[in-house]
Order: C-alpha cells, then structure tokens, then sequence
C-alpha cells in the first residue's frame, strides 16, 4: 500500500437531520487515482466534497468525523477552510470558467491567492498550468481570448489548469467528462494519468468503464442502515480487483449492471 | 433488468457450449468404441465431425469477442467469457483426440493383429462422463462438482497403464507389431489426455466462479510408468 494522502475517519456527513453518509473509513493512497462509484443517490459527490470542507457551503450541511490530511485534521477549528480549499483543489462536472480570458481564468485565482510577482513570473505561472493541463499548445495564440470561447473539453482542461495553477496536493473531480464527447473525456483521462505523478486524484465517476480505464484504486458506496437511507462505502481495492473480482456480491451486481 | 442483451448472450453463449461439448464426447466414445469394433466407416464419420467440432469452436470465439467488444463485461462476466474461450479451445482439441484415434483406427485396416486391448472403450467413456459432468458443472457454477471430477483422473490413468502393459507384452510375443503397438499406444494416449483437459476445463470453472487460479495437479508423470510396472 502507498503512503496515504487522505485518512478518513468515521466520516458521517448530515444534510439537516438526514444522514447522508456514515461512518466511511477510507485511505486515499498518494499519488494514485481513486474513484468513487456507485448508484446515483448514495452519496459519492457528499463524500468528495467533506474531503476539502466544500460541503460547508451548502445550508444545513454538518460533518463529523475526521479527515487527516498532513497530518491534521481538517475540520480541526484552527484549520482554515480557504487553505484547506487551496491545498485541496476540486474540478466540477460542468466546465465553470470564469467569464473572463484564458489568461485571467488562472492570473486571477493565483492573484487572489497571493500571487505578488512580476508580470514575468505570472506569465510563467500561467505557462505552466496551461501545459500541466495540456492546453497550452491548443490556447497559446489566443490567451486573450474568453475561456467561455473553448470547446467543452477545454474549458474543463482550463477548469482543470486553473486548480493546478495553485499548486494543491490533492484535486477532486465531480464526474469531470460527463459533459464531454468521447474523444474530449479520453483527453481528460490522459491527463489524470499525467496529474497523478504530482497529484493525488479522486474521482467521483457514473461511468464504470472511466473509473475502471483511469483509476488505481475504487471505493464502491452503497446505501445501508435502517430504511437503507444512508450511503456508506462497501468496497474498497485495486481497481483491477474490484472489476475482475469484487469481494462483495453488492459490489458484483453493480459493476456488472444487475443493479444501479 | 439493466442487462438483458448480456444476459441474453450469456445464455447462448453457454449453450452453444454445451452443444460442442455434446459432439465431442461423442466424438471420444466413436472414435474408441469404432477402434474396438475395427468399424472403420464410424471411423471416417470422426474425422468428418471434426471439422464441424473446429467450425463450431471459432463461432464461440467470435460470439464472445463480440461480447466483450460491445457489452464491455467486468468481473464475473468477464471471467466467464475467458473461461468459456479457455473451454471452447480445450474442447476443440479433446476433437483432435478424437480424431487421432479414427486416423488410427483407418490406419491400421483391416489387420486384425495385435488385439485392441479392452481397456480402450472403458477409458473413452470415463473420459466422456467426466467430460459431460464437467461442462454441467461449468453452466451450472457448480464449484463443488468442478474441484472433485479432476480427482477421477487418476481412473483413466490406472485403465491407461494397463493398456499400456498389456501392449508392451504384445511387442515382446511380436516384435513385428511393433507398428501398430505403438498406434494403439498412440490412442489410449490421446484419451489420456482428453481426460487431462477436462480438469483444465475444471480450473475454468473454479475461477470464473470464484476467481480463484489454481491448478488442479492431476497429471500423471508418465515416466511412472516404468516404476509401476516393476511394483
């Protein structure tokens, strides 16, 4: 087993008094790709997003538990939840670029983070994600134009430039190609498998074949507990394992589609 | 149901299976029970059947190729298409054998001597029984059935080494026989490892059931053959 990014404790997450997710005990491995899959509704995005405290934004939204990330727990009082967000980056399922150039899609987030260099050092800042993403050859003659302009597989490689610029340890993605054609969701594969040498990726992913291609290792989540109401994760491995052969009949049935 | 063109497919698939499987058991119980008979007209439909054994078995292959292009199968699905090209293969050469022996047989004529030993037919339809349990074992997921027939192997090998002694002492009354001794030889052989194959289509059984790959050690060392005959 590689050395863990994310330890993850006893995880319940509330939505009011609903418990959404509980009691998820979880190693995400460094420097690896992770998936997160099962059935719609069992909690895989509520549980990506306790992983860098964004789950805080929404109302009546409560956490307990622990996630250990360098060594603290990140819901520990003292932790700033804007550094945790930093450290931490998330890529959504529909591309968000701000309404503004590709240039400044990224200048502005480093900006606000702090960014204090020169317009050299910032030129090379955005250089450098763009190419991270393995957009730069594709943009670097129209930096200047909107990010609204690209086509949907760029906008989400932008998206994706744009966590990388703030040099995080860890991105998270909410079903990332979902919106993309084939070719563009290949193109976002490829460049998680060039991330994860820098980066510890987990995906949140409907698509059994995307999470099995792209992933190192799968969390398979099923809902359980009383009224079965409460999403828990039933399954972890090696993705290899857990799509030639699962340990859990539950597990089985889904990736095989007898359910879900 | 989520699935039912797989499921559909599936179940084709296994049957188209268990067909081939039927024509090749008989093709093993023909081929030695023509050898005993010296019917070499029952002989000749062998070798005919073999082609349809080979037509049959490239049919499966594709079937499952297209499967696994268009349904992208995982876990125990997928090990079962592997399983069921392992079988299809292993029963596309338990025909070989089968054929072998028909060419014996065709080979040897109308001569009459040495005598086919009468261990010959038992061993073909050991080797048949194990063979028809083996493929309702792998259809029907039956790992209990599928770890225990292998162990029935050693009953062909037993009826083989007196085949085997009783040929051998038809060299040393004959030493000109020694040709057609050596066919005979040839086709206890082949049933030998029919049976053989069957515990590989075993082995397919258990880990498309279970995953599990392991070999069930039942091939007999044929050097033993010597050692046993001094006991």
């Amino acid at each position: 087993m590689e050395p863990i990014a994310l330890d993850i404790r006893n995880l319940r997450v509330y939505y009011d008094d609903f418990l959404a997710i509980k009691d998820v005990n979880l190693s995400i491995p460094k420097n690896q790709i992770t998936a997160i899959i099962g059935p719609s509704g069992v909690g895989k995005s509520t549980l990506l997003r306790a992983l860098n405290r964004m789950n805080e934004l929404v109302p009546g939204c409560r956490t307990e538990g622990e996630v250990i990330f360098d060594g603290v727990n990140i819901y520990d009082p003292r932790v700033d939840p804007v550094e945790v967000r930093r450290r931490i980056g998330m890529v959504f399922q529909k591309p968000n670029p701000f309404p503004k150039s590709i240039y400044e899609n990224i200048a502005w987030g480093l900006r606000i983070n702090g960014f204090r260099g020169t317009k050299a050092q910032m030129d090379e800042a955005v250089e450098r994600a763009l190419r991270a993403a393995a957009l730069w050859d594709e943009v670097k003659d129209k930096l200047h134009q909107s990010g609204l302009s690209l086509s949907g597989g760029q906008q989400q490689r932008l998206c994706i430039a744009r966590v990388v610029a703030l040099q995080p340890e860890v991105i998270l993605l909410d079903e990332p190609a979902s919106a993309l054609d084939p070719i563009a969701t290949l193109k976002i594969e490829e460049l998680m498998r060039e991330l994860k040498r820098e980066y510890t990726l987990v995906i949140v992913t409907h698509n059994m074949q995307q999470a099995a291609r792209v992933s190192d290792y799968a969390a398979m989540m099923m809902l359980t507990g009383e009224g079965e109401r409460s999403g828990t994760v039933i399954e972890f491995d090696r993705t290899k394992v857990i799509f030639t052969n699962p340990r859990d009949k539950r597990t089985e049935d889904y990736v095989t589609g007898r359910f879900g | 149901m989520t699935r039912k063109i797989l499921d559909q497919q599936l179940q084709e698939l296994k049957e188209k299976l268990l067909i081939l499987g039927a024509m090749v058991e008989r093709m093993l119980l023909e081929s030695a029970e023509a050898l005993w008979r010296r019917d070499l007209e029952a002989a000749r439909r062998v070798v005919e059947a073999d082609q349809e054994v080979n037509d049959r078995r490239f049919a499966i292959e594709a079937l499952t190729i297209g499967l696994i292009a268009t349904q992208q199968p995982v876990a125990g699905d997928l090990r079962l298409l592997a399983a069921v090209l392992e079988i299809a293969g292993e029963l596309e050469r338990i025909g070989d054998y089968a054929k072998g022996i028909a060419l014996i047989n065709l080979r040897i004529g109308n001569r009459s001597e040495p005598l086919v030993p009468g261990e010959l037919v038992p061993m073909a339809r050991k080797a048949a029984d194990m063979l028809h349990r083996a493929l309702q074992a792998f259809v029907g997921t039956d790992v209990e059935a599928a770890r225990a027939i292998p162990q029935e192997d050693n009953e062909v090998d037993a009826l083989y080494l007196r085949v085997y002694w009783a040929l051998m002492g038809a060299v040393v009354q004959d030493p000109t026989a020694i040709e057609r001794v050596n066919w005979l030889l040839w086709a206890a052989h082949n049933l030998e490892r029919a049976a053989d194959r069957v515990t590989n289509i075993c082995e397919r059984t258990v880990y498309a059931a279970t995953g599990e790959m392991a070999e069930m050690d039942t091939t007999w060392d044929e050097l033993e053959t010597g050692s046993a005959g001094q006991r």
